[in-house]
Formats: C-alpha cells, sequence, structure tokens
C-alpha cells in the first residue's frame, strides 16, 4: 500500500471522511458491544436511535450540543493558524464563575440588565483565563497546549474551591453548592416543555458570524496562512502574535459564555463542583470532525452530542457503562484522523502508476 | 581495456507523470573524473540516487567492477565502496563533525580512534577539519569537507559528487579540485555532476550528457569548447538574454545606511554597517557564499525584521520601521530564496497563493472583505503571462514543480509592477527554460525603470545578469563594482573575505561584532 | 526512620511515574515525534496493570500486561501519525481523549476493588546503610526499575550508535533518509518505547502507588511529564531531577492539606503542581535557562520519503 499526493484537495474526501468516520466508529462500536457481551442491534438502538425520535429529544440534542459547537467553534479559528487551545474546559469554568459570580452578585435583584452582563462576566473570564497562554506563548514562546491545559485543572480545583467555600449556599445542608440565582439571571426558555434556551440560538448566530468572517474576510485568510505557513505569513506580514491573541482570546470569550449558559441554563441557575460533562475537550473532537469550518461544527456538534445523550440513555435502557461515550469519542476523532489522510493523499495498492511513459 | 569501475545499462526510472531516466547507458573507468552534465530537471540527481541505493531503477542494469549488483540501501552502496556528497549536505547541525562522520559509515568504529582517523584523512587530502566541532559553527566550505571526509574514511572506489561547486568561492572550488585530482590519481573513480561548463573543462576526463532523462552524447571536455557543450546539454539554442546598454549612475531608488543588526538566528550572522543602494532602471547583484549575513539582510530590506526607520529608505521615504505590507504598498517587492512555505502556501491554491503578496497593491481585499474572483483572474493572469504549467487556479502550489512554482511566484510579484524588486536567488533549482524566462522579466523590469536587486550564489547568474555587484563576506558588504570591468578573481577573493573597505576581513562579522 | 529520610522516599515515589512517562516521551521526541497522549497510554497502562493484577493475583503479570497496553497505545499514535501522516498534535490529543474512555470503560467493574501492593525488595547489605540505603536501596521492583532505565535512556543516546542514528533522524529527517537510515522504522521504535514506558508509569501509579483503581487517577501527570522533557531540556538525567522535584511539590501539598499548615482551601493547594508546571514551562524559556535550542529539530514534523 502506497500514498500518493493529490494534485488538489479532494472536496468529495474534504466531507466524505468524516461521514466515513461516523461510520467507521458506529461498525467498531458494534464490535466492542459484542466483546462486551451486549446485542449490538439492541446497544447502537439506545446509543443513536432512541435518544433523539422525541421532540424533547431533539431538543436536548440542540441544548447539549450548543456548548460543544460554540466553544469548538472558537477553537478552529486557533486550530487553522496552528494555535492549540486544549483548556477550553478551564476558559468554560472561568466563563462560569465570572458570570455566576455577577448573578450571585446581584442574587435577589431582579432586572433585564442582569444576564447580559452576566454574558459579558463571563466572557471576560474566559478571556481572561486564555490571555495567561496566550501572553506567554508571545512573549516567552512556551507552549500554549501545556499551559492552557494545565489552566484546566486550575480552573476545576478553583471552582470546586469557591462551591465548597466562601460561595456556599448557607442554607443547603452544607451540600457544596451555591444559591440558586434569581429569575432575571436564568435564561429564558424558547421551546416551552424543554430545555431549548436562548443560549442555542445565540449559539446558531455565532456560528453564522464565524463562517462570514473565516471564508469571506481577509482575516480568515490570514488565520489560514498562518497555520499552514508560518514563513508565508510573515513574507506576507501577517502577524503571528495577532493571530495568537486573537485566536485564543476568542476562544477562550466563546468557551466562557458556553460555561454560562451551562450555569444560567440546564445546570439549574447554580454553581455545582461540576458544571460540565467535559465540554471543553469534547469540542477538540468536533472542531476536527466539523473540518474546522463552523458550518461543520454546527454539524458535528450534533453528532457528537448524540453520544452523550446515547451514553445517558444506553445506561438506562441496556446498562452499558457511561464510560462507553469517551470511548467512542476517542474513536471517532481517531477514525476521521485516518481517513483525513484520503484528503491529500490517494491511496495506491501496488507497483507505482506509469503516467506519461 | 580495464573492467570499468561502473557501468549502467539502460536504466530507466518512471515518477507518476514522468519520465525521470529513460535508457541510460554509460561506463566510468577506474581513477576517471566523469562528468554528469545536464540542465536542472535532466535527471541527474534521480540517476545519482540510483547508483547511491536511494532510489531503485524500474528497469536497467548496473555492473559494479564487473559484476551485476542491485544497489538496494545506502548501506549496501557503501559496502560496495560508493560514497556519495549530496549537493544540499545531509549534516546533523546539532551534532559534531565527529558524529556526523559516524551516521554515514558502516559499522560502529569507537569514537577515540574514528576521531583519529578523521585527522588523518583531513591531512592526507588537505581537508582541515576538527572533529569536535559541532555542525553549525561551521562554515559551508567546512561542511562540504565533512561530507568528503565521511566518503574517504570508507575508502571508496566511485566517489559520486552532485553539484559541489555551487556553494563555494571560486577559491575553494579550486582546492576542492587539487582534492579530486589526488584522489583519482589514487585510482579513485570520481562521477562530478555540475551544468558548469568550465569546471567539466578543468577537472574531468569524459562527459556524458543528459537532456530529458535521456543521454544525449558523450565528449571528451578537454576538446570541446564550452558553446558546443552547452548546445548538447541544452538540445536548443538557449540564448542567453541580452542585456542592453545601459547607462549607470541614475537615480537612487532604494537606500540603506549604517544597517547593523544581530541576528534572531543562534547559528546566523550579525549584519555590520550594511551600506547600499539601487538606482533606478539598474540590476544590482548581491555574490557571497551562503550563511553569510544574506538571510539577515533579506529579511531587513523586505521588512520581515524591522529595523530603525531611517537605515533603509524607499524614493527618499524612510521605511526602516515598516512590515513587509505596508513596503508592498509603497512599491517594494520581494522575491523571497525559498519557494515552499515562504513564497507561497503549499497547501493554499494558486487562486489563494496570488493573494498572498498581492492583496494590496492589486486591491483583492478592499475594507477585508475577499474578493475571491479578483484573485483567481489575477492567478490566470500570472499563468498566462509566464507560461506556468498548471492544472488551472485550483491546483495546490505544492503540485507544480520547482521551476513553475518560481515562475509563477516571479510573475506574482513582477506583474504587481514595483519600484523596486528584491529576488533572492530566483532561478535556484529551476530548468534551463524557466531561469530564462525569470531572467528576460527581471531585465524587462529594469528596463522599464524598476531598481532591481538580485542576490544569488550563482556568480555566472548575476554576471549575466547585473549592471553592478556587491559581495556580502561575514555580514559586510563590498563596495559596489561595475560588473562589467569586474573579474572572477577579484569578486572570488571578496566572497573569500579579503575586504576592501574595513580592513576587518575574515569572518569577523560571525556572531563577534555586535551592532 | 529519619523524617527527613521518610519523606524523600515519598518524593521518589511521587515522582516515578512522572519519570517513566517522561523519559518514554524524551526518546519519542528526540526522534522527531510529540506524542500528546501521554495521559492516555499512562491510565490505558494503570488500569490494565491493575485489571489484570486484580484477576490473576500477581503484579508480575501486571506489570508486564500494563507496558503492553502502554505499547498498544503508542502503536495506534505511531500508525496514525507515521504512517497515514495525522497531525501529530491532534492525534495525540484524540489518543488521550480515547485512553480517559477506554480506561474508564475496562475500570468500571474495578472501582474499589483491592489488590496487593507491590512489595518492596530490600537489597541486602546495601539496604542497611544509614541514609542512603533507605533511600535508594529499599523499594520495589518498579522504583529500581526507574533508576536503571534512566541510566538506560542516558546512555544509549550519548553513548550508543543507535542512539546517535535516533538523535540524527530527530534532528534532519531529511539528511538521515539519504544515509539510508530508516527514518519512519526508528520513529516507530521511538513511540513504542515511549508507549511502554508511559504504561509502567501508569502502572506503578495504580499497584503501588496508590493500589487501586480510580477514573482518571493519572490527574494530569502524563502532561506534567510532557513539560518535564521541556524543562529538562531533553536531558534523560535533568528528567530525573525535574521529576523529583515535581514529586516534592506533590508530597509538599499532600502534607500540608494533610496537617493543615496554611490557611486555605485544601484545593488551592492541589492546584500547586499544575502552577509548578507553568511556572517551570515560564523559567525554562527565560534567558540563560533558554533551552529551546536544544529541542529536536524536526520535533512534530510528519516526515515522507519523496525521491
Amino acid at each position: 500500500m502506497r500514498l500518493e499526493k493529490r494534485a488538489q484537495v479532494s472536496q468529495a474526501m474534504l466531507w466524505g471522511s468524516p461521514i466515513l468516520a461516523v461510520l467507521l466508529t458506529l461498525v467498531a462500536g458494534a464490535l466492542l458491544f459484542v466483546v462486551m457481551g451486549y446485542d449490538p442491534f439492541a446497544s447502537l438502538r439506545a446509543f443513536f436511535v432512541s435518544p433523539i425520535n422525541s421532540t424533547y429529544g431533539l431538543s436536548e440534542l440542540a441544548v447539549k450540543a450548543s456548548p460543544l459547537v460554540l466553544i469548538a467553534t472558537g477553537l478552529a479559528v486557533g486550530f487553522r493558524a496552528g494555535v492549540w487551545n486544549i483548556g477550553a474546559e478551564g476558559q468554560l469554568t472561568l466563563g462560569a464563575i465570572a458570570g455566576g459570580g455577577v448573578a450571585l452578585l446581584f442574587w435577589g435583584m431582579e432586572g433585564p440588565w442582569i444576564l447580559p452582563l452576566m454574558c459579558l462576566a463571563a466572557i471576560g473570564g474566559g478571556m481572561a483565563w486564555a490571555a495567561i497562554p496566550a501572553f506567554l506563548r508571545v512573549r516567552l514562546g512556551v507552549s500554549e497546549i501545556l499551559v492552557s491545559l494545565m489552566l484546566a485543572y486550575v480552573a476545576l480545583l478553583l471552582l470546586s474551591a469557591l462551591v465548597y467555600g466562601p460561595w456556599k449556599n448557607p442554607e443547603a445542608f452544607n451540600f457544596p453548592e451555591t444559591r440558586v440565582f434569581s429569575d432575571s439571571a436564568l435564561l429564558p426558555i424558547i421551546l416551552p416543555g424543554t430545555r431549548l434556551h436562548l443560549g442555542v440560538a445565540v449559539t446558531v448566530v455565532v456560528v453564522l458570524l464565524a463562517w462570514f468572517f473565516m471564508t469571506r474576510t481577509l482575516f480568515g485568510y490570514q488565520v489560514r496562512v498562518v497555520g499552514a505557513a508560518p514563513a508565508a505569513a510573515r513574507y506576507a506580514g501577517f502577524s503571528r502574535d495577532r493571530m495568537v491573541w486573537i485566536s485564543l482570546l476568542a476562544s477562550g470569550g466563546l468557551a466562557g459564555l458556553a460555561g454560562l449558559f451551562e450555569v444560567a441554563g440546564p445546570v439549574g441557575g447554580q454553581l455545582l463542583p461540576t458544571i460540565s460533562p467535559g465540554y471543553g475537550f469534547t469540542a477538540i473532537i468536533v472542531a476536527f470532525l466539523g473540518r474546522l469550518n463552523p458550518l461543520g461544527i454546527l454539524l458535528a456538534g450534533l453528532v457528537v452530542a448524540l453520544s452523550y445523550l446515547g451514553g445517558e440513555n444506553a445506561q438506562i435502557e441496556v446498562g452499558l457503562p457511561q464510560a462507553v461515550t469517551g470511548v467512542f469519542q476517542g474513536m471517532l476523532l481517531f477514525f476521521l484522523l485516518a481517513t483525513d489522510v484520503l484528503v491529500r493523499y490517494r491511496v495506491r495498492f501496488g507497483a507505482p502508476r506509469l503516467a506519461g511513459a | 581495456m580495464d573492467t570499468p569501475r561502473l557501468e549502467l545499462d539502460g536504466i530507466t526510472k518512471r515518477f507518476p507523470g514522468v519520465v525521470a531516466n529513460d535508457g541510460v547507458s554509460f561506463k566510468v573507468a577506474p581513477g576517471e573524473i566523469h562528468a554528469l552534465l545536464g540542465e536542472n530537471g535532466a535527471g541527474k540527481s534521480t540517476l545519482v540516487k540510483m547508483i547511491y541505493g536511494v532510489l531503485q531503477p524500474d528497469a536497467g542494469r548496473i555492473r559494479w567492477e564487473g559484476k551485476g549488483v542491485r544497489v538496494l540501501s545506502p548501506h549496501f552502496a557503501r559496502r560496495l565502496g560508493i560514497g556519495m556528497v549530496f549537493q544540499h549536505f545531509s549534516l546533523f547541525e546539532a551534532l559534531s563533525v565527529e558524529e556526523n562522520v559516524a551516521l554515514g559509515l558502516e559499522g560502529d568504529i569507537p569514537r577515540r580512534e574514528l576521531g583519529e582517523r578523521i585527522r588523518e584523512v583531513s591531512r592526507d587530502y588537505g581537508l582541515p577539519l576538527d572533529p569536535k566541532r559541532h555542525v553549525h559553527s561551521l562554515s559551508v566550505g567546512e561542511r562540504q569537507r565533512i561530507e568528503i571526509v565521511r566518503c574517504l574514511l570508507q575508502n571508496p572506489r566511485l566517489l559520486i559528487m552532485d553539484e559541489p561547486t555551487s556553494v563555494l568561492t571560486p577559491q575553494e572550488v579550486e582546492r576542492l579540485f587539487l582534492t579530486l585530482r589526488q584522489l583519482a590519481g589514487e585510482g579513485c573513480s570520481i562521477l562530478y555532476i555540475s551544468h558548469k561548463l568550465h569546471e567539466l573543462k578543468a577537472l574531468c576526463h569524459a562527459a556524458t550528457v543528459l537532456r530529458g532523462g535521456r543521454v544525449v552524447g558523450t565528449c571528451d571536455p578537454a576538446r570541446e569548447t564550452a558553446a558546443s557543450m552547452a548546445n548538447l546539454m541544452v538540445g536548443t539554442d538557449l540564448a542567453a538574454p541580452a542585456r542592453p546598454e545601459r547607462r549607470l549612475a541614475r537615480k537612487p531608488v532604494l537606500e540603506v545606511e549604517g544597517l547593523s543588526l544581530r541576528s534572531d538566528d543562534p547559528f546566523g550572522t550579525h549584519l555590520a554597517d550594511v551600506r547600499l543602494e539601487v538606482r533606478q532602471g539598474e540590476v544590482l547583484g548581491i555574490a557571497g557564499v551562503a550563511g553569510n549575513g544574506q538571510a539577515e539582510l533579506l529579511a531587513v530590506l523586505a521588512g520581515e525584521r524591522p529595523v530603525d526607520a531611517n537605515t533603509i529608505r524607499l524614493d527618499g521615504k524612510p521605511i526602516g520601521r515598516m512590515g513587509t505590507r505596508e513596503r508592498r504598498r509603497l512599491g517594494l517587492c520581494y522575491i523571497p530564496e525559498e519557494r515552499n512555505g515562504h513564497a507561497a502556501v503549499p497547501d493554499l491554491s494558486l487562486a489563494d497563493n496570488a493573494l498572498l503578496s498581492a492583496i494590496d497593491r492589486k486591491g483583492l481585499a478592499p475594507r477585508g472583505l475577499l474578493k475571491g474572483g479578483a484573485a483567481k483572474r489575477y492567478a490566470e493572469e500570472v499563468i498566462r503571462d509566464f507560461g506556468v504549467k498548471a492544472n488551472g487556479t485550483a491546483a495546490l502550489a505544492s503540485s507544480l514543480s520547482g521551476g513553475n512554482l518560481q515562475k509563477f511566484v516571479c510573475g506574482r510579484e513582477i506583474l504587481q509592477a514595483p519600484r523596486v524588486l528584491v529576488a533572492a536567488q530566483p532561478t535556484w533549482g529551476v530548468d534551463a527554460g524557466a531561469a530564462v524566462t525569470i531572467h528576460k522579466a527581471l531585465l524587462r523590469l529594469a528596463e522599464e525603470g524598476v531598481a532591481v536587486l538580485v542576490l544569488s550564489q550563482d556568480l555566472d547568474e548575476l554576471l549575466a545578469l547585473t549592471d553592478r555587484l556587491v559581495v556580502i563576506n561575514g555580514g559586510r558588504l563590498s563596495r559596489p563594482l561595475v560588473t562589467a570591468e569586474a573579474t572572477t578573481e577579484e569578486i572570488g577573493l571578496l566572497m573569500g573575505g579579503l575586504h576592501d573597505t574595513t580592513g576587518a576581513g575574515g569572518t569577523a562579522g560571525r556572531a563577534a561584532d555586535a551592532a | 526512620m529519619d523524617p527527613w529520610i521518610a519523606a524523600v522516599v515519598t518524593i521518589i515515589g511521587a515522582a516515578t511515574p512522572l519519570l517513566y512517562a517522561a523519559l518514554g516521551e524524551l526518546v519519542a521526541e528526540r526522534s522527531g515525534v510529540l506524542n500528546l497522549g501521554v495521559e492516555g497510554m499512562m491510565l490505558v497502562g494503570a488500569v490494565t496493570g491493575f485489571a489484570v493484577t486484580a484477576t490473576t493475583g500477581t503484579a508480575w503479570l501486571g506489570i508486564p500486561a500494563a507496558a503492553l497496553a502502554g505499547t498498544l497505545m503508542a502503536l495506534l499514535f505511531a500508525v496514525l501519525t507515521l504512517t497515514l501522516l495525522a497531525n501529530q498534535v491532534a492525534t495525540g490529543l484524540a489518543l488521550t481523549i480515547f485512553g480517559i474512555g477506554l480506561s474508564a470503560l475496562i475500570g468500571s467493574g474495578f472501582v474499589g476493588r483491592p489488590v496487593p501492593q507491590l512489595p518492596t525488595l530490600p537489597i541486602p547489605i546495601l539496604s542497611a546503610i544509614p541514609v542512603l540505603g533507605p533511600i535508594l536501596f529499599d523499594h520495589d521492583v518498579l522504583i529500581y526499575l526507574s533508576f536503571v532505565m534512566t541510566a538506560l535512556v542516558a546512555w544509549f543516546l550519548a553513548r550508543s550508535r543507535a542512539g546517535l542514528v535516533l538523535r540524527a533522524v530527530g534532528e534532519n529527517d531529511e539528511a538521515a533518509h539519504g544515509l539510508g537510515h530508516g527514518v519512519v522504522k526508528v520513529r516507530y521504535a521511538a513511540v513504542l518505547f515511549g508507549g511502554l514506558m508511559a504504561g509502567l508509569g501508569g502502572a506503578f501509579l495504580s499497584v503501588s502507588y496508590t493500589p487501586m483503581w480510580i477514573e482518571q487517577m493519572t490527574a494530569g501527570r502524563g502532561w506534567i511529564a510532557l513539560a518535564l522533557v521541556v524543562f529538562a531540556a531533553w536531558r534523560p538525567w535533568r528528567v530525573l531531577v525535574g521529576a523529583y522535584l515535581f514529586g516534592g511539590v506533590t508530597i509538599f501539598q499532600l502534607q500540608a492539606q494533610g496537617l493543615g499548615l496554611l490557611p486555605v482551601p485544601s484545593q488551592v493547594l492541589s492546584m500547586l503542581p499544575y502552577l509548578a508546571t507553568i511556572l517551570v514551562l515560564v523559567v525554562s524559556s527565560l534567558g540563560p535557562w533558554r533551552r529551546r535550542l536544544n529541542a529536536p529539530a524536526c520535533l512534530g514534523r510528519p516526515f515522507r520519503a519523496t525521491r
């Protein structure tokens, strides 16, 4: 087997490889279920079909996909520019802390200004957390990968310290949780009877804006050049440092906003020691699965959100351990990376093709 | 007659889309210095890689001292007694001379013994080297010595040298020839690859000429004229573009004064008090051995490395602090040495690559919004005007051959109608046809009144192209010479570091003197 | 035992998983491959070591199984990045995400189960030496092996011909290929070694240091190991020093939490190793400490043999 470089990027494989990756993941998943001694078809149905065969199920899918898409859209800008922010979970947490902090500060008050203020605080919190790796990378050349990740651990511990300590609800019998935010600090529900909240709509708007910026503006072009060939970016006069700042601040801000949407929405209007099932990390998979393209990320977010819903559902319906979700997500990314080779290369078998002879 | 040391019989090698070698046959006798002559892209490198076992032929036979062999790997070649000095040295910057030599040898020789043998060989063949030094601290000439010593330690009976002189000063070339003649005298065969005709006449006993992957002739270089060999090599009369008579001394467009700079690269060369002016309608050349501050100077001229505002002026306006984009808006365009990843983004299409440097001068992104159609049309214009062979504007830059991508890059800069064009090694590694296209375009630009600066290690190119010439050595520039009056020897001495301006010659600029 | 000696002994324990993981990663990086999946490989090693030990009742099977599991994880990475030329950063992240999920899945039946702790094997006579005896010669087999591996890796890289070839491949893959050295082969070997060592590091955690299985029990040690390699400027003995430094920080914060030495919440103390990692990365990049020059020149770059 040999790889032969294509003359042009294969558009067919560019979008075909994620689909292929999803199919391969399903096949491998079925095999995994068999090995574990479960009925593969019942398990796959419990995982991928029954969670979304109702309106409520679909709305839950959107609720789960929303933070993934919001974060992944920000991360994709950086990944394209060769900036590896993998600490979105930390920025999400800081956004929740900052936004939630505002809600707690004005606890007991009502007013239409509270929610926007919380959003600004959340974006600021996420940006501040992402500014640390940005600063260290630009000024000292320190790897943003390791710094952003270490800060994710720190952020989770900080949230825990607050929820167990100074921010603990004095009326909650020593449970590690804060007070419940006042009504004005909760995200409005846009589809009655579901948990579909305003944040989902904001996510869609952000995706469309990001798509426009990435494909139609000089900024998007600069991002691509900086990522693909740093020396060429210098030649063109595009500043790499600026890209590091912009992409880290953008992804940090969006992750922070996603964190606030969680605590002011599905989590139920309070801070808890755990507010996210690892959305910040899973969004990395979503970004790649969506080809670092905002519209693709929207689709990919739905697919990956299904693995969360499916994991919960399969645990109830067929008793699968919930850890299967993580395995599915990992496998999905692996298969994607493996099939991605087809975008730039052709796989050939046997002797080299003789052309022009 | 003696058994030939090496005999090739009908060697053929195909790559997807091209036949690199087609039925190549020739013989090399013991002790013979045999030239392999051909322009870039004629298939010389592919051929010797097969002899050295890096590649395998699709058809044909290799006979080594009369016996048929299949050279499966470089290891195997070395065991046979074949050594090779690559054009792009296969050296490891962070490792010592000794370690670099060890990596090219078969078997594990104890370090101490190896050091001893390196000293021995370098003494016997006039190739002074310190085994403990690290490669990054060595000059290009010294680096080549490592490659040669590495080969000689194996007592080779065939030494392959791939364009060994392209990076040497004329004096270093003379010294290398002495070593090679000594080796041949001891019975070692040498396969000498070059397209420099006067070198072949001076050194080689026989020559095989390749064109388009086929052998088109064999000759005795001593009996041929340079012109007859050139015709054999190129096939048609690719007349070098005639340089029109031009008046000197016109208005300076680009001026550099009092430029000193510490290199960012720990292995780089600092610039010391560089003074330079490029005048309207002239081609100014910068000659010099690689690694003498060219990279630093280019970065400063292009704006990739901003400096004090007043050290660089364009039409009298201080531009030293400006970045590349601002300078380009004022009319300073730049063709960098490296096509892949510097002048062009390999993984982007040609349309996207047209955008890279033409955004402002061609108005391709007004108010930050891309005009995709206009970028595509500009790419089409470049492809058409410069005869770029490409599969449309959607083709990836990486899918083009070196010559075609270089034509695209040059065209992209030239069609922007610059005030000043800085071109680094504009024809490095491109075929003769593309080189002529590029040379003609540069000369035409100068005729139109553009100030053109060409930096090259190829002295022949500079002699053919330029009106005036300066030499860079150790981060300093010599005084300008009028090309028509300069001699090769004079230029060679300047390249070797014998400076006329400051008296602080040698490699003093290297890391030692700060800005 | 003297409390100071006891402290040193616990520090060695806390440092050993880092030492294994960082040594393995160092070898992989010296060959030019950046594998960010250390955390994932460690976790799979930890859970495999634990599961096999718990099932068979002997760590003598559990430890090799952990090494094998780490190696298989690394093989996955190697196939993707070296054969299929996938992006090394993305693949490393995938390996970690996959490892977290897979280890949780394998371990779901083993949470809360006990295993016999790996026995200490005092070396006769030597372990009786005051001070040095308990520090160096009174440990379990994995700690002894970590000493041996450090020396072995240091010797291999500096003195052996294979080590020279490995460094050359990391420094200039094209040139090494031109000289006939199998770039991809060497990198496969280096990456697999990295996986083996990460697996051993994981096994040390789950059968010796804290003999139990908890989800994500590595708690970022794989990432800290990556930072250690940078801090150590890709030199094995400096990895040893760095690992013990981190062991010290870990033990300090555990002790401070346990004894309530400092008037801060325990979570703040738990942040220390992570903050120390950032600090170490910052220090490594500063003026006289600037060590980036030592980074293998081809680190993270895909290699594909062309003409």
